[in-house]
């Protein structure tokens, strides 16, 4: 079997769970043996993990014909491909692009983010993938959320071979019920062409079937998995400097993440106890907002904020811990729960969280039931039975939610679409 | 002659209401009053009344030949007073026929066999004062909360004076032996012991109305065939069940009372009789000795008690609430004697149980999960601790506690001899009376001193005294 996969981010250079899971569910699927996978990246940095699949960077790949040299393309292109890739694939231009803004190797440039013009990214990002889709050889394509889509379906148009969309997050997760008129119709042009549709979690399918009205049989929920913590992070320690316990937010400070309702329950903690701290990290458009609310509500002295996080600094923060909330208000996977249960922290997250299907030990509560994450937060901090129950069977559960598994899943899908 | 015995458990838990943290120092009711009363109103129209309605007809139908034996819980009979007291008048009429065996638990269907022994007995003889006071009859037969079993608990109910005891027939300590027979304790031989059998048990508790069972449907007449084609030597059949399999946990749609009426009919013409478990423990000679070194109990198919001991939260809660047992004990407050009761129950920390993740095991648990069981009962421990320490300072410890109330206890006890004694000298010669009593007095106000720790009685006792040297 023979995939080709269009996706956005990859690691090391993420930017939100995207690439994490993209990561995973590759490796995870390249355990079975006869799995072969080639995985299109706008802009690769070069330093991905490419022990298990094939890399093509859509930014070197050539949609205009240049004479360039061997050398020329060895010195530019070792660090992402074979130099022989670039010559296969310029064998494989469809069409006169010179119209296109393209540099002195026929390629596109792509920022590999999400820019202002991320449409526009998008579209090259297509014309790339047809070029892709006729050099080489697949079975099934599978594209990763919208800003794919119309590539999974280029590619689709002109290999004749099924394309399984995959559903990270819908615009109604990021907008909080009020979508972006032209994402949803990208989003909704892809679900009605591509041949299946795998969601994150029953809450993201429900959201697809009833928004974007596709078929009940045409959606499968896979849950995401998450990948074992590296020794190296494994061997960080707890670094937190004060006696009170360490109540954590960790994401994007925005309406999705359900901050508000954090800062909320924090209120009602502070005023009952002085044994409790809090700590909301990362950034987001309502961070501001919620260092007023915080001031305002006269917990600031006990509420702390750290701005955005990066890499180690992630599990330093987490590993400092004492309990880990996540008061998403729609949230269609949400890993970082799973990563906080690796690293032996116990977590509430809201029932409206995707990962909410998967977990057991963990406490739900709605993201609205400010009193009851209170209550949870309270208890965790205060009773140890609780919170060493929670981290002991929390790891252990946490430590079985395999890719691997996830990875068979996925295979399911493409046979069935494959005979 | 072959015999059925039949057991009925009734029980009830005070559950809790929602508890949260604020609330802990300000609020001390802990019950939800709305859920248990709704709950126990159902159950008692589905199942108790009707039931009762039945088992009473049949006894009469029967004339002395249909016999059943039941365990109510003491908080389920404080439940049932205040929302359903005609169950218990139901209990009483059935008690009258004399051929209803009541038998006698932990007062509030609690673990204390398994943590706090004196706080075991103290249940168990409130129990059974309890039992005799509504229904006329001293029990004689014990039963542990949900057949919880092991030798140690066997010495202690021994202890107590009981004789007979009633449990499960688990199968990992019976092996290949059978549960038809009676037998004896291995500590305690003259401890004799009724097993539960299982099969024929859960045939009619969970297996009565299951479509998928390959006996569907279960007829009077079969069952009785089952029971009769047991060996000859097997004389007692012990059908141990919650009193809620009819018309609850076995719907009345299902026929469970028609085939509950049919029994005794079958059973005669087969040659079945009925016993309670006293009769069938007089009447039988144990035919060996159980020796049961690790607790067992009726739940789950372990058949221990893992169900309410499986993971860190249950035992964190119980050995928190069993710390202050003792404490609790020198405490005099009725309504913090009563919630120490309530807070017992043993239903609370099945509600805790992490076993069942998923199934439909947790179907009787009023929490959406154990954690926010495990949260919410906690914060009420918690206020409950508060309060037990408030009435005796933290800072005396249990022992010297303990060594302070004996001395007062004892001081009261040496006031009232000498007051009798005073009473009959001062009937006898007033003149003496002058004597002795200046001479007493400095004994006793030596050890008065000594007892900061609670000044009530110090107080009572000088007030006693002087009209009396006067």
């Amino acid at each position: 079997m023979r995939a080709l996969m269009f996706g956005w981010e990859f690691p090391p250079h993420i930017l939100g769970g995207l690439g994490t899971a993209s990561y995973g569910m590759t490796k995870g699927m390249a355990k079975q043996e006869d799995m072969e996978l080639i995985f299109v990246i706008p802009k690769p940095s070069g330093d991905e993990d490419q022990s298990f699949m094939k890399i093509i960077g859509a930014n070197n790949t050539p949609i205009v014909w240049r004479d360039v040299a061997p050398e020329t393309v060895k010195t530019r292109f070792e660090k992402y491909m074979d130099p022989n890739e670039y010559y296969r694939l310029r064998e494989n231009i469809y069409a006169d692009f010179n119209y296109m803004h393209t540099n002195d190797m026929g390629c596109i440039e792509f920022s590999g983010r999400y820019p202002q013009n991320i449409l526009e990214e998008t579209n090259n990002y297509s014309i790339v993938a047809g070029v892709i889709a006729r050099a080489y050889d697949f079975d099934v394509i599978h594209a990763h959320d919208w800003l794919t889509y119309p590539a999974g379906l280029h590619a689709k148009s002109v290999s004749g071979k099924p394309v399984v969309i995959h559903v990270h997050a819908t615009e109604f997760d990021r907008s909080r019920g009020k979508p972006n008129p032209t994402v949803y119709g990208i989003e909704k042009n892809g679900m009605d062409n591509c041949d299946h549709i795998i969601c994150v979690s029953e809450h993201t399918r429900r959201i697809v079937i009833e928004n974007y009205h596709q078929p009940h049989w045409k959606v499968t929920a896979v849950h995401n998995a998450v990948e074992p913590l590296s020794p190296e992070i494994e061997a960080i320690e707890r670094i937190s400097g004060v006696p009170e316990k360490v109540v954590t937010f960790l994401g994007r400070i925005t309406m999705q993440k359900g901050p508000e309702f954090f800062v909320d329950a924090a209120t009602q903690v502070i005023q009952k106890t002085d044994h409790i701290r809090f700590v909301m990290a990362g950034s987001g458009d309502m961070m501001d907002e919620m260092i007023a609310l915080v001031a305002d509500r006269g917990i600031a002295h006990k509420f702390h904020f750290t701005g955005f996080l990066r890499g180690k600094q992630v599990y330093e923060l987490l590993k400092s811990s004492d309990v880990y909330v996540m008061p998403s208000v729609s949230e269609p996977f949400g890993i970082s729960p799973l990563e906080a249960m690796q690293c032996n922290v116990p977590s509430i997250i809201s029932y409206q969280s995707g990962c909410s299907e998967i977990l057991t030990n963990v406490i739900k509560t709605d993201y609205w039931d400010v009193d009851s994450m209170a209550d949870a937060i309270y208890s965790i901090c205060t009773y140890p039975a609780m919170a060493e129950h929670l981290k002991v069977e929390g790891k252990r559960e946490v430590d079985n939610i395999k890719w691997e598994n996830a990875g068979l899943k996925i295979r399911k899908i493409y046979d069935s679409l494959v005979s | 002659m072959k015999n059925i015995c039949f057991y009925f458990q009734v029980h009830q838990p005070f559950r809790l209401k929602r508890y949260r943290f604020f609330n802990i120092g300000n609020d001390h009711y802990y019950y939800d009053d709305f859920a248990n009363e709704e709950i126990l109103q159902q159950i008692a129209a589905r199942s108790f009344i009707p039931a009762n309605q039945m088992l009473l007809d049949l006894i009469n139908q029967n004339k002395g030949k249909f016999k059943v034996a039941f365990s109510i819980s003491g908080v389920a009979l404080e439940q049932m007073e205040i929302y359903t007291p005609e169950v218990i008048d139901g209990f009483r009429e059935l008690s009258k026929t004399g051929q209803v065996e009541f038998l006698t638990e932990t007062y509030a269907h609690s673990l204390a066999s398994l943590f706090d022994p004196e706080e075991f007995q103290v249940q168990v003889k409130q129990h059974a004062s309890r039992i005799e006071m509504l229904f006329g009859q001293k029990p004689t037969v014990f039963r542990n909360t949900e057949l919880i079993y092991s030798n140690d608990i066997a010495e202690a109910v021994y202890d107590l004076g009981f004789t007979k005891m009633i449990t499960e027939g688990a199968k990992h300590v019976l092996g290949w032996k059978s549960p038809n027979y009676v037998y004896q304790a291995e500590n305690t031989p003259k401890l004799k012991l009724l097993l539960k059998n299982s099969r024929f048990s859960d045939d009619i508790a969970y297996r009565f109305s299951n479509y998928g069972w390959s006996e569907y449907p279960l007829t009077a007449d079969k069952y009785i065939s089952w029971i009769a084609a047991t060996p000859k030597e097997e004389q007692v059949i012990n059908l141990f069940m919650n009193y809620e399999t009819f018309g609850n946990l076995q719907p009345a749609h299902s026929g469970i009372f028609e085939f509950m009426k049919a029994l005794p009919k079958f059973a005669a013409e087969k040659g079945i009789g009925f016993v309670t478990p006293s009769e069938a423990l007089d009447k039988l000679k144990p035919i060996g000795t159980l020796s049961v070194p690790n607790t067992i109990s009726w739940a789950d198919e372990e058949r221990d008690v893992s169900a309410w001991l499986g993971n860190e939260l249950q035992k964190s809660a119980l050995n928190a609430l069993y710390e202050v047992g003792e404490r609790v004990r020198l405490c005099t407050d009725r309504r913090l004697k009563q919630d120490w009761l309530y807070l017992q129950t043993s239903d609370h920390f099945h509600y805790m149980s992490t076993k069942h993740f998923g199934s439909g095991e947790s179907q009787f648990s009023p929490y959406m999960s154990p954690y926010d069981a495990f949260n919410n009962y906690m914060n009420v421990l918690s206020d409950f601790i508060v309060r037990v320490k408030a009435q005796y300072p933290d800072t005396v410890g249990n022992e010297e506690l303990n060594a302070l109330l004996t001395t007062i206890h004892n001081q009261e006890m040496e006031i009232k001899k000498l007051q009798t004694k005073l009473k009959t000298v001062l009937s006898s010669n007033e003149e003496q009376l002058v004597e002795k009593s200046v001479k007493k007095e400095p004994v006793k106000k030596a050890p008065v001193k000594k007892n900061p720790a609670k000044k009530e009685p110090v107080k009572k006792e000088p007030v006693k005294k002087e009209p009396r040297t006067k």
